[in-house]
This record gives structure tokens, sequence and C-alpha cells, in this order.
């Protein structure tokens, strides 16, 4: 099951007069992995959610599967940096709201993908920050979605139980194929993840690098760092006045 | 020195003889919080076992001896049930109507601008007056039926529900909603799944603090205008003298304002039981 293309065109966003986004084009293949990269207030957030439909931009169109979209659509699942979990509601509950016709066994599989299958009757409140995310994974993925937009959703995470999150979110992409947009302020995270980091500043895109590493990286390998210090040095150079504000 | 030749047995027997000293303590614990809560009311019955052996009047107070077989009398010849059962279902009915518009408005005030902007001022307005001050204008509308009783009542529990309620749709966490949308939640789904559950905690502290209302207004009703319930009871007994009625009527409305708080929360500790703070240790 091949995700969805996405098509941004001539996509402007501002907020009170002012300009966030300021003409992006971009196409996002079927199945892609994409992350999408700068520093906080550049704007990334802002254009997921405009790919999502939450926000609608001030001028351009979004074409996802080659239909301009106008309301949000089933097919497409965001996770956000919180979990966003019902807290009245248990693991398994909270995933079937997910599953298409609330299906249940599609809920279980979608927890067993995550590894969560035997806190199914767990309260949100008490699971870690890690285990929260992954239910929020769960109950994107049960709906089996053609494009995943990921706003930074491994942000609050500590650096161990990231790594395992970005492995588990890799495996999950190659084995379910969406096309999957992600948003973070982490060079390395994006090169670990990407087939193509694009780099937002100042409401444009500056830098639109494919990373021709094969699967699965290693954030020691030389051609890695090479791809991480491409990136960086970009942002670097052009932000010298700046550049302490980014988080690598 | 068994432990010496033994090491595998002298950890699980430590262990054995911690966890009972911890149950010990435990109970310990709870016996003496226990005594505490209730060493006031207890000095309470015995100085009033010795005020009445002829320190003051019975005739000011009646004895525990003469309230217990007052109480009996009146449960044998019906009338403690009856009037028992007569204020419960005007305290009940009333809640459940002034209760149950209190929720609908509250819900249709909190989710909809347009419905706060025309309902708000005027709900806020008759807030303020007294809903016991109503009570001239309920009896000459309703007379001293039933209906001017559960007017009263419903007038007294309305508000409580009503603002928290509102209150707790307000409150509610705007990134659920969010969440909801993009899972393309119906309006229906929406309240069902995050505005309601969202706003049960503030809509339960809303019926406790009606209970409270509930009760007051009923004995109020029932003191000025009526002719059953334990209200009338009490006041019917003022005009003969009967101490120990009055002080049984008393007792019976301590007793049903805990007994329904007991419930509420019960009942809060159950919905909420997802909530760290409503779970026990």
């Amino acid at each position: 099951m091949p995700g969805y293309k996405i098509e941004l065109k001539n996509i402007t966003k501002s907020f009170a007069q002012t300009p966030v986004l300021k003409d992006i084009n971009l196409t996002v293949e079927p199945g892609e992995f994409v992350a999408l990269v700068g520093k906080s207030g550049c704007g990334k957030s802002t254009l997921l959610r405009i790919i999502s439909a939450l926000e609608k931009p001030s001028g351009g169109e979004v074409v996802i599967n080659n239909k301009k979209i106008s309301a949000i659509n089933p097919e497409v699942r965001f996770l956000f940096q919180e979990a966003r979990l019902l807290p009245w509601k248990n693991v398994f509950q909270n995933v079937m709201l997910g599953a298409k016709d609330r299906d249940k066994q599609k809920t279980l599989n979608a927890l067993k993908a995550v590894g969560l299958d035997k806190k199914e009757l767990a309260w949100p409140s008490a699971l870690s920050g890690g285990q929260k995310q992954r239910v929020a994974l769960a109950r994107a993925l049960a709906g089996t979605p053609k494009v995943m937009l990921l706003d930074e959703p491994l942000g609050a995470l500590d650096a161990l139980t990231r790594i395992n999150m970005q492995k588990l979110i890799e495996n999950l992409w190659a084995r379910q194929g969406f096309t999957a947009v992600f948003v973070t302020h982490d060079v390395s995270e994006a090169v670990y993840l990407a087939d193509r980091v694009v780099l937002i500043e100042d409401g444009l895109i500056t830098l639109n690098q494919k990373i021709t590493l094969s699967r699965p990286r290693v954030s020691t390998d030389s051609n890695f760092t090479y791809f991480e210090k491409l990136i960086l040095e970009h942002i670097i150079t052009d932000n010298a006045e700046n550049s302490i504000e980014y988080i690598i | 020195m068994s432990y010496l030749t033994n090491p595998s047995m002298t950890p699980s027997k430590n262990l054995k003889n911690t966890k009972s000293n911890k149950t010990i303590k435990l109970l310990k614990n709870k016996l003496a919080d226990s005594l505490m809560a209730w060493s006031i009311p207890i000095v309470f019955v015995i100085l009033w076992f010795y005020l009445t052996d002829g320190k003051i009047s019975t005739r000011l107070f009646p004895t525990p001896f003469e309230l217990v077989h007052t109480t009996i009398r009146l449960i044998q010849d019906g009338t403690l049930l009856v009037n028992l059962q007569i204020s419960s279902i005007r305290a009940l009915l009333g809640l459940l109507v002034g209760g149950s518009i209190g929720f609908i408005l509250g819900i249709t005030t909190g989710q909809f601008k347009l419905a706060e902007k025309i309902l708000n001022t005027p709900i806020q307005m008759i807030r303020n007056v007294p809903h016991l001050a109503m009570l001239p204008v309920v009896l000459i509308w309703f007379g001293i039926g039933e209906s001017s009783k559960l007017v009263l009542i419903s007038l007294g529990t309305f508000f409580p529900i009503y603002l928290n309620t509102f209150h707790g749709i307000r409150s509610i966490d705007k990134s659920l909603i969010e969440m909801g949308k993009i899972y393309g939640f119906s309006a229906f789904e929406m309240f069902k799944n995050i505005i309601l559950p969202g706003a049960t905690s503030s809509i339960m502290i809303g019926v406790r603090q009606s209970l409270g209302r509930m009760w007051l207004t009923l004995i109020v009703a029932e003191t000025i205008a009526a002719k059953s319930g334990i209200g009338y009871m009490a006041t019917n007994a003022r005009e003969l003298m009967m101490m120990d009625v009055i002080v049984l009527s008393l007792i019976i409305y301590a007793l049903l304002g805990s007994i329904s708080d007991f419930i509420a929360v019960a009942i809060e500790k159950y919905l909420l039981r997802w909530n760290p703070n409503y779970q026990e240790e």
C-alpha cells in the first residue's frame, strides 16, 4: 500500500500581517520520508499544520493524491509533540479511536506493532512519556494512513527513548509504506530518518538535500556525519549572527 | 548464626517478618486515625449523657434513652418512614429537574458562543437573587402543594450545576479537541469522547454543591409551608414542645446530607478513576 503524493504549491501564510511562510513549493513523492528542519519559529510546524488542513494557508494550495485539500482527510494522520491521549480512556480505547469502524482487531494489531499490547488496559496517566507517544503512534497507525505528519513527536523524550522511537518509526514506515513528513530541529535525527531533508529558514526553503545513505543508518558512520555537517554548515553560515539558538 | 549456614532462608524470613510488621503498623495507624476522627463526637455523646442526667431540663434537650425510644415509636407507627420518603422524593425530584436544566444549559452555553451571549447575562442576574428569597413568590404562584417545593429546590440546585458545567466545558484542553478533529470526530463523538468526560470533574463539584443546597432548600420549604415531610415533622413537634422529635429530625437531616454526599463522592471516584488524584494507593 503506497502512500499518497503531497504537492505544496506557492504556500504562503501570515499571522496578523506577519508573514510566516513565503512561497513554499515542495513535492513529496508517494512513500517518501521527508524531514523539515529549521529553528523554532521558522514556520515548519505551521507548514505541517497546513498540510493536515488544521490550518488554512493564506495563499497557494495543498494537493494530496492529486486532489486539492480543503478539509481534514481521513487518510492523513498527525502525530503531535505531546501524545494527546484521552486520559479517561485506557490504552486500548485510545488506540481504537484511530481504527476505521472502531475495529478491535486493527486496534490490537496497531498496539502489537508498537509493542504495547500488554498495556492495553492501563490508563495513560500510568505510562511513561515514551510509552504515551507509542500509544499515540499506534492510534495514528490503526487507521493505516497514507500520509503521516509528525510534529516533533520525539522532542520531549529522553535520549535513549528517542533512539528506540526513531527505530520504531523507521520500521513502521518501511513496513506500511505511508508518506511521512517529519518536523524536527534535530539535524542528526533528520539525517537518520529521512530520504530528504528540507531546511526552512524565515519562511522559505533554503536547502533540499537528498540523503543517499542506505538503511539502517549508523550515526557514527563517516557518510552520516558528512550529511549532518553539510546541513549544519548551511544553517550556521546562513545565520551566523544567531547560530547559538540551534539545538544540534 | 543460621544465616551463615543457610543464607537462602534468612532473607525471605526477614521479608515475611517486616511484611507482617508493616500490616500491624498499618492497622495501628488506621485505628489511631479513626479514634482521632471520632474523638469529638464521642466526647459530645458522653457530655450528652452527663448533662441530661439532671443537670439540664429534659424539656430543653431529650436524654439519649428518650431519643431512642421516640425513634422506635415513630418507626413503629410509620410516621418516620412516610415523612422520610416524602422528603427524599421531593429533594431528588427537585435535584433531577434543576440539575438537568442546569446541565443542559451549561452544555449549551459552554459549547456555543451565541448561546452564551444570549443566556449568560440573564442567568447571572437571576443567580444574584438568593433562591430562598423567591419563597413568597413561589408560594403565591404555586401554593403550598408539591409544585412549590419542586420549583424552589430546582431553583436552588440549578445554579451550581449550571456554572460548573459551563466552566468545565470551557476549561477543556483545546489540544484534545484538535486531536478529535484530526481523527474526524463527529459533533456527537466529540461530545461523548472529549467534552463530557473532560467536564466531568467540574460537573461533579457542581453536583456536590447542589446537594447541599438541595437539603437546605428542602428544610426551609418544609418548615415554612408543608403538611408532610421531615421539616414538617420538626415544625409540628415545636408546637407541641416535643424536643425529642426535633432533635431526631436534625439527626435525620445530618444523616441524609452525609449519605447523599457519600454517594456523590463514590460516583465521582468511579467516574474519575482514570485520574491519579482519585486513585487510592
